[in-house]
């Protein structure tokens, strides 16, 4: 027993620690999805009108973020705001400012892509009922189209909880970066540590994910029409 | 004679989508009771002329009347109009994500405010009629496209409309599928409901009008009772028209 790394879980508070990292971790992812809702329904909307500059600016936009690494999109924030314009963000503001641009654009695009696949006779049977206008869109439209965006909301999230590893790039004490503290402090004592506490901090992603990505897969069965 | 009664007219209407005409001057009077067909080649504007007639699509010129009351001005309420000219499309467009039951109660229950306990008695009364009572519960996508379009049909015949109004309800469904609709339709009309059908089946239109209605070119080019329309049309428009419905055989 004596030499097995995982005893270094729990050393101390290095599970405890641990768990904070995870916290760090799912903190930004939630309150980047929450935003990249809010701001991708909006975006989404605004990529269903016709109008040719809109849509420019918005395909523009969409292609920037999608074709850019995030790691560069993070340091771009963090590094290159703080010396041309003079802001000083913190690791974790900067990386919620680029999980948020990054799924406001995803979401975005979900958005406008759950708008459009709503046939326009969908509107027209509901008019043709004699609904108003905004019964249509509450009892026909809104609840098909989310029907549609949830479950996609929901993969964006696991996606975002999973690209946060990259945080530790730009200095943020998150999960992975206190697995790497524990390690490097137990190298001497306990130098086959790695294995244990990686290991422990992929069942951690695995334990925040995993739930999440089966509601949605339900979510999807429960709704397919 | 009650039938005399009229309940829609259109007089000169004109809708033009920017790039023509697609309707020009076109009149027309529906009695009450009287079931109109309106046939003619595609494009010729007919189902365009349905959907002016409950204001899905707007016109340019020309009035509307339902009961003697102007429905083609500025202040129409249309959510009112349309409880009393019901509407069936193509393609059927139920709403995915409600059962059988549901798609047929939206309107009674949200538009028309009904009592539910009442609204579900006749919806089952309608379902079985049509002989789906046994599928009030499941989804649409569980349906064969002749039960959903009778579904359809429901949905608009609970709200106990003045007048119908079926747009190709026919078009899109497998030809095995056909009969069942308009089996459904032809029970309608002989029950006196007033209908405007908008179809390409020849045999039915004939069974099933009191007056055909042929558009061509965006205009009434000929108006008839069926026998007298489909044995000796009148005009060369009509002639042509039809004869696209007959083959010559190959050894003749």
């Amino acid at each position: 027993m004596q030499d097995l790394g995982i005893r270094v879980l729990f050393m101390g508070n290095n599970f405890i620690r641990l768990l904070g990292g995870l916290w760090i971790t799912i903190k930004i992812s939630l309150i980047s999805v929450v935003l990249s809702i809010f701001l991708g329904i909006l975006l989404g909307m605004v990529m269903t009108l016709k109008n040719p500059i809109t849509r420019c600016i918005t395909k523009v936009y969409l292609e920037f973020i999608r074709i850019m690494p995030q790691l560069v999109l993070l340091f771009l924030v963090y590094f290159g705001a703080t010396k041309t314009f003079g802001v000083q963000l913190s690791g974790q503001v900067s990386a919620v400012v680029v999980f948020t641009l990054w799924g406001t654009a995803e979401m975005g695009d979900l958005v406008r892509g759950a708008l459009i696949s709503i046939p326009k006779h969908q509107y027209e049977s509901g008019a043709a009922l004699g609904l108003e206008n905004i019964q249509i869109y509450r009892y026909i439209i809104i609840p098909q189209t989310l029907r549609r965006l949830i479950p996609l909301a929901i993969n964006l999230t696991t996606r975002m909880i999973k690209t946060t590893s990259l945080i530790v790039l730009i200095g943020v004490v998150e999960v992975l970066k206190v697995a790497q503290q524990i390690i490097e402090a137990n190298r001497y004592t306990v130098p086959d540590s790695a294995l244990w506490i990686y290991g422990t901090v992929f069942f951690l992603y695995f334990l925040a994910c995993w739930p999440i990505s089966l509601l949605a897969t339900w979510l999807e069965k429960k709704w397919k029409n | 004679m009650e039938k005399n009664e009229k309940l829609l007219e259109i007089h000169h209407l004109r809708k033009d989508y920017g790039n023509g005409p697609v309707l020009k001057d076109v009149s027309l009077d529906v009695h009450k009771g009287e079931v109109l067909v309106l046939i003619g080649p595609s494009g010729c504007g007919k189902s365009t002329f349905l959907r002016c007639m409950n204001g899905l699509e707007s016109i340019q010129s020309g009035e509307i009347l339902l009961d003697g009351q102007v429905i083609s001005g500025d202040k129409t309420k249309w959510s009112e109009v349309r409880q009393k000219i019901g509407m069936v499309f193509q393609s059927y467009e139920l709403f995915p994500h409600m059962t059988v039951i549901d798609n047929v109660l939206l309107g009674p229950l949200k538009v028309q405010k009904r009592n539910r306990q009442e609204a579900e008695e006749e919806a089952k009364k309608l379902l079985e009629r049509v002989g789906l009572l046994d599928k009030k519960d499941v989804y649409p996508r569980q349906l064969s496209g002749g039960q959903k379009q009778r579904v359809a049909i429901v949905r608009a015949l609970i709200m106990k409309p003045e007048i119908m109004l079926f747009d190709e309800v026919t078009a899109a469904l497998d030809p095995e599928m056909v009969r069942e609709v308009l089996d459904v339709m032809l029970e309608l009309a002989k029950g006196g409901s007033t209908m405007v059908i908008v179809t390409h089946e020849m045999q039915f239109a004939r069974a099933v009008a009191d007056q055909v209605v042929f558009l061509d070119g965006g205009e009434i080019v000929e108006m008839d009772a069926p026998e007298a329309f489909f044995n000796c049309p009148k005009t060369k428009r009509a002639q042509k028209f039809l004869n696209t419905f007959t083959f010559e055989s190959k050894d003749e």
